[in-house]
């Protein structure tokens, strides 16, 4: 923070009180620093955090790293905004970059790195990632070869949202398998149910929930080199394999036996999409895990007997082994001051992840976290399949392509698919044009 | 010179007042239904926003403060350390100048330009009005590169780095300098029609322009003045992007809105915080707006001069 | 919170030191160029009453203004010239086309109705009695910030499948008998309702401004020409009319301006799809979704260009208002 006026007023007003509160406030004498013996001591040193995550989590956030911050000194300062995509380019091309970003999109961070303003990641943090990371996380830190940013939380995307109540009380069972799915769907309809919740709305952002589906089927149908080649537009949208994804995810999601009507799919919030799940309005959601917070919010309870629980979307391709596709954010540093750099490797440490996964909450793909770790049951089932070795893992493919595709014409088309029942051979030609020439 | 408070008078009847009475309730009464129904969802419980209209709770009234206490303290009471109020008292630190600068700067530009009469001075009242179609998104990043690294020729600074992005001051500028065009435009509508006899009578006093503008202009243009500076106010008090931009969302700079944004919550979700929170914005401006109001009213109508 | 009160202390202090520096700043440029006299005075006066704003003008507006031109011939990440690209950009991609016409009809509706309705308000609120209640919540919506609007407004729009209503409209509509209507889906209305919401929160800007205009008209004009026999319509034709003139165009131009700046209700309530988006949200989303500046520039010299129009006739209206 720069000097100014105000701090010239306010320093004796300031100086004065802060001898007072000093002296009264109780030693924390209760904290436990053994974990955090092999970082030094800074007090008086601030590292200041911009992130899109919100409330209640920044205080979650703040709560887990609270040892480490009375333990070395150094204050972690995390700011929050809804703005974040927006304003951190801005901010990073202003001069006015933080100590520290985590940023939930590869490809942004790409962006970034070609600002010159990112820090390769110190020693330190490249150790925790070998460490602790698979090589598909590690890859999606690395830019030009070079180590930028340690994942930070992650989600779990082949997620299914029900309610253990409605389903026992209608006799439905979990479906293991695609076509136990699609029968327990039928049932569903035959009963003069609603199967299938599902919202694109998101304000500036509508639509991608539906790139979600799609990547979902890409993956489950043709496996991990078909998707990346997806990613790369080696194999572009308008390829058969492509399109007969999407002609999958309109046999599910637009058929109008399952979900109702398919065109309010466009107008409704992906928020509000779940709303119905514990009342039996509509029975079945896909969305990641961190879809229980927002039911939570509604009151709703989130156990395998409660108001509302998921299960794993099931594979529909033998030769493709438990395919999971997920999210999360990457700690990027704009800095390299040494308590810039010590907090760095801190969050990609397996302690600061186990602090945070007891909280509630919060996934990490870090191994050093033991699953039993997990406080919340939707975390640690997310947590199995992201550290399953079977798992055919997949990144969030919008969030790797170009952002004029992956952010624009993808969620636009994708929201005229559903709203206003444009072709798939449209809608996939129209999105291959968008992409980038270069 | 007189001056003189036009009243209604039968005169200037052009509608019969009962014609004009109703027209106008209708349509305040159509205006006023959309946020009042905000209002009643902002006191209903979750539940009952989702199973029905706003209006059904009037037949089966259930009200709750459970949404602002929400919006308030937090869900779990957990983050009612950091209260709202310091970003209250920002949103007032941040309003203050950047409502007081422009109008004052605005309104001798407006001056400058409508009775300095001078080459050119239709052609820069042009070029402002033009500018305020400049998207302010597109002036953040070259402003902000200003703030922190100064501007140079070369190796000549021309401007200095002020080092005030992150200050309030770094928030005050950028809202002084995008409030200019339509400040001095709308302003040069309200000065330029000040009579003219006016003017030249005070110049034939040996009244100099600083001193026709301080004992002529301001105080006759004073109703102007108060609308604007209101529109000013407002605009300020509902910016986000600004100060996010400049200052960022903590808590010693961040205004009130920035906090409500991120008290909403990650996921925007739930309609009861969502609906406290926009109501609880919205409500500070309209305490403004209807403690000031009678300049609206009445201080238009006692400034009007002939 | 313990060092709350220090700090806001701190804050307001910091509040009135700029301030009464602000003051005792301009005082002392006042009292010294005060002090000229002759030919001098005169220059002396357009530096002190223009310079501050031109400088703050061209700082904060001009130079991005004259960048964000340059930037419309380079590529997404400014490094590249690449000639007229991002031009031809427009009219190859078809979803351009449809944003254009989308803003024309902004700028043509909205303006119009904003004004036209706040004329006719503020021309009535002076004939009734207790016209602050009224006044004052007509004038509400100003105060509202564009998301709180869309919040508003979603209430009223919302459409539920073969259900229970909750939005105002179709709630309205299947009172009526109608089939319950996905409102945001539906072209072209879902534009206009779009523009309600604008006109809505607009409104009261208008109806402020041409009151206070219409109020400036002095009485003994207006009874003058009562007592020649003009009433009604027709006084507010041949007297009032003619001398707000120049507020009107004003006003009308301000919101032309408006709706061409205008995303943040096209934003918030469809994301400008189903054939509702606009040129200032399309490049809104180019520079930090997309984050294409190229394109983005280019839209936002469009949007520059959209405004010469009105420009050439508000120079000519208030040229020809001097001349009488």
């Amino acid at each position: 923070m720069k000097k100014s006026t105000r701090v010239v007023f306010g320093a004796l007003a300031v100086s004065l009180v802060a001898s007072v509160v000093a002296s009264v406030s109780p030693a924390s004498a209760a904290v436990n620093c053994d974990p955090y013996t092999g970082y030094k001591s800074m007090k008086g040193k601030t590292v200041t955090i911009f992130t899109s995550i919100l409330e209640p989590e920044l205080t979650t956030l703040q709560t887990a790293t609270k040892d480490f911050q009375t333990c070395t000194g150094v204050k972690i300062k995390i700011e929050g905004s809804n703005q974040f995509e927006a304003l951190l380019p801005v901010r990073v091309k202003g001069g006015n970059a933080p100590d520290l970003a985590w940023i939930p999109q590869p490809g942004l961070l790409v962006k970034m790195v070609a600002t010159g303003k990112v820090v390769p990641a110190p020693k330190a943090v490249v150790a925790n990632i070998k460490k602790y990371w698979s090589a598909s996380w590690a890859d999606l830190g690395t830019v030009n070869k070079k180590i930028y940013a340690a994942p930070f939380g992650s989600n779990m995307k082949s997620l299914v949202w029900y309610s253990p109540k409605q389903f026992a009380k209608n006799g439905y069972t979990v479906p293991k398998t695609w076509a136990e799915m699609e029968a327990l769907s039928d049932k569903m309809a035959a009963n003069g149910q609603i199967a299938w919740c599902g919202g694109l709305g998101s304000g500036g952002a509508t639509g991608w929930p539906g790139t979600d589906w799609v990547e979902q089927m890409v993956l489950r149908e043709y496996g991990a080199q078909v998707y990346a080649d997806w990613v790369s537009h080696k194999v572009k949208f308008s390829d058969p394999k492509i399109q007969a994804a999407m002609k999958k995810v309109a046999d599910w999601m637009q058929n109008p036996k399952w979900v109702g009507n398919v065109k309010g799919i466009a107008t409704t919030t992906f928020q509000d999409a779940g709303k119905g799940i514990p009342t039996g309005k509509c029975n079945m959601l896909q969305q990641a895990s961190f879809y229980g917070n927002i039911l939570a919010d509604e009151g709703a309870t989130i156990s395998e007997k409660g108001d509302v629980f998921a299960f794993y979307l099931p594979a529909t391709n033998s030769k493709v082994t438990v395919p999971v596709v997920g999210g999360g954010e990457f700690t990027a540093a704009f800095s390299s001051r040494p308590e810039v750099q010590q907090v760095q490797a801190y969050l990609s440490s397996a302690t600061f992840a186990t602090s945070r996964v007891q909280l509630d909450n919060w996934v990490s793909a870090n191994s050093g976290v033991p699953l039993a770790a997990y406080k919340n049951p939707i975390d640690r089932l997310a947590a199995t399949y992201l550290s399953n070795p079977k798992s055919t893992f997949a990144f969030d493919a919008s969030d790797l392509m170009p952002a004029a595709v992956g952010a624009g014409a993808e969620w636009k088309e994708f929201t005229a698919w559903f709203g206003e029942g444009k072709s798939i051979a449209e809608v996939t030609k129209a999105i291959d044009a968008a992409w980038p020439a270069s | 010179m007189s001056l003189k408070i036009s009243k209604p008078s039968s005169g200037r009847q052009i509608f019969s007042s009962k014609i004009a009475a109703i027209t106008v309730w209708t349509i305040t009464i159509l205006w006023t239904i959309p946020t009042f129904g905000l209002l009643v969802t902002s006191f209903r419980t979750g539940d009952a926003i989702y199973a029905n209209g706003w209006w059904s709770a009037f037949t089966k009234p259930a009200f709750t403060l459970q949404n602002y206490r929400e919006v308030f303290f937090g869900g779990a009471s957990e983050s009612l350390s950091d209260g709202i109020l310091p970003y209250f008292v920002n949103s007032i630190v941040i309003t203050l100048p950047a409502t007081i600068f422009p109008i004052v700067i605005a309104t001798m530009a407006a001056y400058g330009l409508a009775w300095v009469k001078f080459k050119g001075s239709d052609f820069i009242f042009f070029a402002i009005f033009a500018l305020q179609i400049v998207p302010l998104q597109m002036s953040l990043v070259p402003l902000l590169q200003l703030f922190t690294g100064g501007a140079h020729i070369g190796s000549v600074t021309i401007f200095p780095a002020l080092g005030i992005a992150g200050d309030f001051a770094g928030i005050w500028l950028p809202h002084t300098m995008f409030a200019m065009p339509l400040a001095i435009y709308l302003l040069h509508n309200f000065v330029a029609s000040l009579p003219r006899e006016l003017m030249e009578a005070a110049h034939v006093d040996g009244a100099n322009h600083f001193l026709i503008f301080r004992k002529i202009v301001i105080p006759l243009s004073v109703p102007g003045i108060a609308a604007i500076a209101i529109f000013q106010f407002l605009w300020v008090w509902n910016d986000l992007l600004v100060a996010l931009t400049f200052a960022g969302g903590t808590e010693e700079v961040a205004p009130i809105n920035a906090k409500l944004a991120s008290l909403v919550g990650q996921y925007g979700s739930s309609w009861t915080t969502l609906t406290a929170g926009a109501f609880i914005t919205i409500s500070i401006p309209l305490v403004v707006f209807f403690s000031l109001q009678r300049y609206f009213v009445r201080g238009l109508t006692a400034g009007s001069v002939k | 919170m313990e060092d709350f009160l220090p700090t806001t202390l701190s804050k307001f202090g910091s509040v009135f030191s700029a301030i009464a520096i602000f003051t005792v700043v301009l005082g002392t440029i006042f009292f010294i160029a005060g002090k000229f006299n002759g030919k001098k005075s005169k220059y002396i006066a357009i530096a002190v009453f223009v310079s501050p704003a031109l400088i703050l003008l061209s700082a904060g507006l001009v130079i991005p203004a004259v960048r964000t031109v340059m930037f419309s011939f380079m590529d997404a990440d400014s490094l590249n010239f690449i000639g007229f690209d991002n031009y031809t950009w427009m009219f190859k991609d078809p979803n351009v086309a449809i944003i254009m016409r989308n803003t024309i009809l902004w700028l043509l509706v909205t303006p119009l109705f904003t004004t036209a309705l706040g004329l006719l308000l503020a021309v009535m609120l002076d004939r009734i009695k207790r016209e602050s209640i009224p006044k004052s919540l007509l004038f509400m919506p100003m105060a509202i910030s564009f998301v709180g609007a869309s919040i508003i407004w979603k209430f009223v729009y919302e459409f539920r499948e073969g259900d229970v209503q909750i939005g105002l409209l179709n709630a309205i509509w299947t009172f009526f008998g109608g089939e319950p209507v996905n409102w945001m889906l539906s072209k072209p209305i879902n534009t206009f309702l779009l523009m309600i919401i604008l006109v809505w929160t607009q409104m009261g800007f208008a109806m402020v401004i041409l009151s206070a205009a219409i109020k400036a008209v002095p009485a003994d004009v207006v009874e003058a020409s009562a007592l020649d026999g003009a009433y009604g319509f027709k006084l507010f034709r041949n007297i009032t009319f003619p001398m707000v003139k120049t507020t009107v165009i004003v006003v009308l131009a301000t919101q032309v301006v408006g709706a061409l700046k205008l995303f943040d209700i096209v934003r918030t309530m469809t994301g400008g799809n189903f054939g509702t988006n606009v040129l200032a949200n399309e490049m809104y989303s180019q520079v930090f979704v997309q984050f294409d500046q190229g394109k983005g520039s280019a839209l936002a010299v469009v949007l520059f260009i959209c405004v010469t129009p009105i420009l050439i006739y508000n120079i000519r209206s208030i040229r020809r208002e001097r001349a009488h």
